[in-house]
């Protein structure tokens, strides 16, 4: 029984798969960025943008003359606006600085005067509030009655739709940089040199990385979705089954690009470069903190084959909507064409000087 | 058994390796002895490494033939990587694993060899068993680079440059646990710029320069050749240039050569020669600025063989 421990424990794929968990834990900023970071950055965003009582709209109005006191009084009768009495250059500086959304003015006898910017949303939303405040007051009658309920439904919120934009952006990160840093700085040390030099198998050195990867992956996912679900109740609509099988395949297929992107360079630098090159623009168009089909139709073709994109588009489609394999299957390809693709050139291309 | 023991552990011939237009090894030939320390021995960039590392197996020559052990890279590699212990010129090892780990990793690589235990211990490193690399000092991280080299029972030991950076006292202890493995009868490649070193550990040199071997033997056979037990070192003041012919004519002088103001002649008989130099000297009024002597060296092979130093500081 023993014996067989031993020979358990010095297996060399054992061995370099403990390197790599020694060599992460033993790094103390790199436990905070992988494991610590996304979960402060969901908390953060989730209580940001939290769905809350809607905040009151500040406006400014010039009170000056009977006309201004008549209309001060008629916006703050009104429950959503925050009333600021200033002068004319005060209140137009106020708007300019965005502290308040629209100014409002007595404009002749019985006319009122709106200033805002019609490319701010809240100074639209504003423009209907004051609007409304003044006809009312003015003695308007709705001709349809209204009756409201309000609703507050978990996966409609934006910390629902963020979650699975961090989820991807951090599998791709620990992914991109847990191979591309690693490899390159024992290029760096010749320490890869060296290890060629025994006879150790360079697919089980390969593979220590994946092993290592993938384990980590579960601690990685189970702690931000596990702080998602109890803390905001994300929803979790699609089977686990298939939320592993997603965070897997753009695990390896990150793992991949690492490995794709540290084949051939020297120098830690050189390789840093080289990942913020290949992640920036997926930061950016693959629709972590917002839609990517914000973007024009014309780069579409663009965003929808980048790996993260793809990766994002599974993650919401399961937690959010409970999408079937069948219908994932598009973004699935996606990143399996990539993990394909990066590890053939990456094999390929490598160097173990 | 009797294949490895009818085979030299190395046989090298007509090496030849270019970086471009610069020829690192041109046609260099060597051979080991079973149970033999074997020392290259020359300055930086000629052609050692690139030599060590073609022997190794970590680069290809671009002509020549090389036979490790009786086998030939390209066709046996994975044996020949069981067989071989290789110590790199600077490997840097991870600085966050723990001494044990290290030894343990590569260990784990080979079928046969001591235990990790085992090894540590022969290298001396038992009471740094559980530090991290990166606290170790430069010797301490040389034998850890030994210790790595031995994990296998290697038949060869390939060591490149294992002393180079190291204090004095570091490299006498490094220096006695190479004798200790040497004791065990297995083959070392040892290449190294340090002419102490090679006096001490090598059984044979051979003194490589510009990718070729200039000088094949044993230390005492190379000091030999030199015919002069003694080297007698001297500046004079300002003076205009003393010719060298005059001073090798002197009694007990084999042969003369100045560099940089610095007269070397090589002395047979030095109780003979420093009256002489020193009455040629006052005859020529001529003013003593320095005078040295000492045994002759292998350092003193390579400068006659080649005007220049091991090491140019």
């Amino acid at each position: 029984m023993r014996t067989e421990r031993r020979r358990w424990r010095s297996h060399s794929l054992v061995q370099l798969t403990l390197v790599r968990y020694r060599e992460f834990i033993r790094e103390p900023e790199a436990v905070f960025w992988v494991f610590v970071f996304p979960i402060l950055l969901t908390a953060g965003l989730g209580i940001a943008f939290r769905n809350q009582a809607p905040e009151r709209t500040a406006v400014a109005v010039v009170e000056s003359g009977q006309a201004g006191a008549r209309l001060a009084k008629a916006l703050r009768a009104n429950p959503d606006l925050t009333v600021q009495s200033l002068g004319d250059s005060a209140a137009m500086e106020a708007l300019r600085t965005g502290r308040v959304a629209l100014v409002a003015m007595a404009a002749g006898e019985r006319g009122v005067e709106y200033r805002f910017d019609v490319e701010r949303p809240e100074s639209r939303a504003a423009r209907l509030l004051v609007n409304d405040a003044v006809q009312r007051g003015s003695g308007r009658r709705d001709p349809v009655g209204v009756s409201e309920r309000q609703v507050s439904e978990p996966g409609s919120r934006y910390v629902d739709f963020v979650v699975p934009g961090l989820l991807g952006m951090n599998i791709m990160g620990s992914g991109i940089w847990g191979l591309g840093f690693a490899i390159v700085d024992a290029r760096r040390k010749k320490l890869l040199k060296r290890l060629i030099a025994t006879p150790m198998s360079r697919t089980q050195y390969l593979a220590s990385f994946l092993l290592s990867r993938i384990t980590m992956l579960v601690v990685e996912v189970a702690l931000l979705l596990g702080f998602a679900v109890l803390v905001f109740g994300v929803p979790l609509r699609g089977s686990l089954g298939m939320l592993a099988v997603i965070c897997l395949l753009s695990a390896l297929a990150f793992s991949a690009v690492g490995l794709l992107l540290a084949s051939r360079a020297q120098t830690v630098e050189g390789v840093s470069g080289l990942m913020n090159l290949i992640m920036l623009p997926m930061w950016i168009f693959s629709g972590v903190f917002f839609s990517a089909s914000r973007f024009p139709d014309s780069i579409q073709p663009f965003i929808q084959a980048l790996p993260l994109t793809a990766v994002i588009d599974a993650l919401r489609a399961s937690m959010l909507e409970g999408a079937s394999a069948a219908r994932l299957l598009p973004e699935l390809g996606v990143i399996a064409l990539w993990l394909v693709g990066s590890f053939v050139l990456a094999v390929r291309m490598f160097r173990w000087r | 058994m009797t294949g490895t023991a009818t085979h030299l552990p190395l046989r090298v011939r007509g090496l030849r390796k270019a970086y471009g237009d610069v020829v690192a090894v041109d046609g260099l030939d060597l051979e080991i002895r079973a149970g033999e320390c074997f020392g290259l021995l020359g300055p930086n960039g000629a052609g050692k490494t690139t030599t060590i590392e073609i022997c190794e197996g970590l680069n290809t020559p671009d002509g020549g033939e090389v036979v490790v052990l009786g086998r030939q890279w390209g066709r046996d590699d994975r044996e020949l990587r069981e067989r071989l212990g290789i110590s790199l010129q600077e490997t840097l090892f991870s600085e966050k694993l723990t001494v044990a780990e290290t030894v343990r990793l590569f260990r784990s690589f080979y079928r046969d060899g001591p235990t990790p235990e085992a090894v540590i211990s022969m290298v001396q490193l038992q009471e740094k068993t559980g530090s991290r690399v990166g606290q170790l000092s430069g010797g301490q991280r040389q034998r850890l680079a030994l210790a790595c080299a031995l994990v296998g029972s290697p038949e060869l030991l390939f060591l490149d440059e294992p002393t180079t950076g190291l204090d004095p006292q570091s490299r006498r202890q490094l220096w006695e646990l190479i004798e200790g493995y040497k004791a065990s009868g297995r083959a070392i490649l040892l290449t190294t710029h340090y002419m102490e070193e090679a006096e001490r550990l090598c059984d044979r040199v051979a003194i490589v320069d510009h990718g070729r071997v200039i000088a094949l033997g044993t230390p005492r056979e190379l000091i030999a050749s030199l015919r002069a037990e003694h080297v007698l070192e001297f500046a004079a003041g300002d003076t205009s240039p003393i010719d060298e012919r005059a001073l090798a004519s002197l009694e007990g002088v084999c042969s003369a050569g100045q560099r940089d103001g610095t007269y070397r002649l090589q002395v047979s008989e030095l109780h003979r020669a420093v009256p002489a130099l020193l009455g040629e000297l006052r005859r020529r009024e001529i003013q003593l600025t320095e005078l040295r002597t000492h045994s002759a060296t292998l350092e003193d092979v390579f400068v006659t063989l080649t005007g220049r130093h091991l090491r140019e500081d």
